[in-house]
């Protein structure tokens, strides 16, 4: 198979309106959480997110006006990532032969959720006839992928994923198969997700899923493994990578971030929300990216895990990946990045895996926020509390987890 | 009239995401103004809201250009 290298990154993140503004912010230990600003929040249980923030990102700068009144927000966000990655990797004017050779995968979890909420008023207050003509395309989670293969040109397979909370990693995992396997040479893939509505706030609360003991806090509300942790803080944004064959950036001498090395992907067969009570689903979604990957869990530097910041889920994870590493796990760190972007649902193994990135680039890991009191079984794993450390990243594993019992794993190294 | 056409412009401006200068009494929705069928409909939509009308799908297919659409509004609206 061909070998498939990352090229270009792409972030609109709640810390940062590009990916140097929020890598920064992430190193630093700041956290993007705080009141919900986008609707009344003052009824509902969880009363805070992680919103992107106007001050940092401009919708402006790479989509039409036109586009932004027809579509839901992740579908903005989608766009300017992808447009940030395309410009990173310097693959924004493509020749046509090119463009026929370059595709795109972005996916979300759940897609236009604001949009089809406030139509449906619309609806039912005055009447189908006042329904929007762009209502349908500008909610679809393919519109993504679809805007930005309109936009660049690009020619070649034209493809989303939706797996939940797993979608970005699935995405990048599948785009890569994709570009190994000679159906393109360039794949703009990643995942966005914009859910902070009445109904996605209320809905994830319903489902217990949110933290909800937090709201006088916010910064200190997504605290994975920490004790008093008591759920997820609702992210937005979109991560996006550019992927590229290995001969195809060598030969224009293209920044390569890293190589795509091990992909896993499981399902539970369990629980539509609750994770499986062994975790054995994410052990062997991990055990499947090492075996393709050809490394040993001693060969990894640095885990960035799916921790969630919700009671069960944080647990089983460090135990399928002390399981996993055994004796190695001592030489690893771990962190959750989710303490401080919150959880971008679709979004989130995308954005993440850039950070494990951007790790293995500047030969430091971010940290885990809150974590002040681990849960038991934490000794002797370096889960990176508050403070960022500088130490060895030559390879990164990534783990994302998804409603449904879907799992994915990605593995990167440098190439 | 000429606040009904003033109107009519600002919602195309608006909408299309053109400059005023080029929304002229003869300009087309589509061949002139970049417009799609989905804007046309869109634009429609707004015509209604805006001038308290009702454009059925026939009467709206007839209007293609800035001056059908400033016609249709004087002659129907309130």
């Amino acid at each position: 198979m061909r070998r498939v290298v990352v090229t270009g990154l792409g972030l609109v993140t709640p810390l940062g309106g590009s990916v140097e503004q929020t890598w920064e912010r992430l190193i630093a230990g700041q956290s993007g959480a705080g009141p919900i600003t986008r609707f009344d929040a003052s009824d509902y249980a969880c009363r805070i997110a992680c919103e992107v923030k106007p001050a940092d990102f401009d919708p402006n700068l790479r989509v039409d006006h036109k586009i932004q009144r027809q579509v839901d927000p992740f579908i903005v966000y989608g766009i300017d990532a992808a447009g940030q990655a395309l410009e990173d990797a310097g693959l924004t004017d493509m020749s046509e032969e090119e463009r026929l050779r370059a595709g795109t995968m972005i996916g979300s979890g759940i897609g236009g959720l604001p949009g089809i909420a406030e139509e449906s008023i619309v609806l039912f207050e005055r009447g189908p006839r006042r329904v929007s003509p762009h209502f349908v395309h500008g909610r679809l989670i393919n519109l993504v992928s679809g805007q930005v293969s309109i936009k660049y040109g690009l020619m070649g397979p034209n493809h989303a994923v939706v797996t939940a909370c797993s979608t970005g990693a699935h995405a990048i995992g599948d785009a890569a198969r994709l570009i190994a396997l000679d159906d393109a040479d360039v794949m703009v893939a990643g995942g966005t997700e914009a859910t902070i509505c009445p109904i996605g706030i209320a809905g994830f609360a319903q489902a217990r899923a949110l933290s909800t003991g937090f709201n006088d806090e916010p910064t200190r509300a997504s605290r994975p493994w920490d004790k008093a942790r008591d759920g997820f803080v609702m992210g937005e944004g979109a991560g996006i990578v550019v992927l590229e064959e290995y001969e195809h950036a060598k030969k224009r001498g293209a920044k390569i971030y890293g190589e795509v090395v091990g992909y896993g992907l499981t399902g539970d067969a369990y629980h539509v929300t609750a994770p499986h009570p062994e975790g054995s689903g994410a052990f062997r979604s991990m055990q499947m990216a090492l075996k393709r990957a050809g490394l040993n869990p001693a060969d990894i530097d640095y885990v960035n895990a799916h921790g969630t910041s919700t009671p069960m889920g944080d647990e089983l994870e460090l135990g399928a990946v002390k399981r996993l590493f055994g004796d190695a796990i001592g030489q690893v760190s771990m962190s959750s990045t989710k303490s401080a972007i919150g959880h971008l649902l679709g979004g989130a193994g995308a954005v993440e895996s850039i950070f494990t990135l951007l790790a293995m680039r500047d030969q430091i890991v971010p940290p885990t926020l809150n974590l002040d009191d681990p849960v038991d079984g934490a000794e002797g794993v370096d889960l990176v509390p508050w403070k960022a450390k500088e130490r060895k990243v030559d390879a990164v594993l990534n783990n994302s987890f998804g409603f449904g019992g879907t799992n994915a794993t990605v593995v990167f190294k440098k190439a | 009239m000429s606040d009904v056409a003033d109107r009519v412009k600002k919602i195309v401006v608006e909408h299309l995401g053109v400059e005023a200068e080029k929304v002229t009494d003869e300009a087309s929705f589509i061949d002139d103004l970049g417009a799609d069928s989905l804007d046309t409909v869109e634009l429609v939509m707004a015509f209604e809201d805006e001038f308290g009308v009702e454009i059925p799908d026939d009467a709206a297919e007839k209007i293609l250009t800035v001056k059908d659409a400033i016609a249709f509004i004087a002659a129907n609206g309130k």
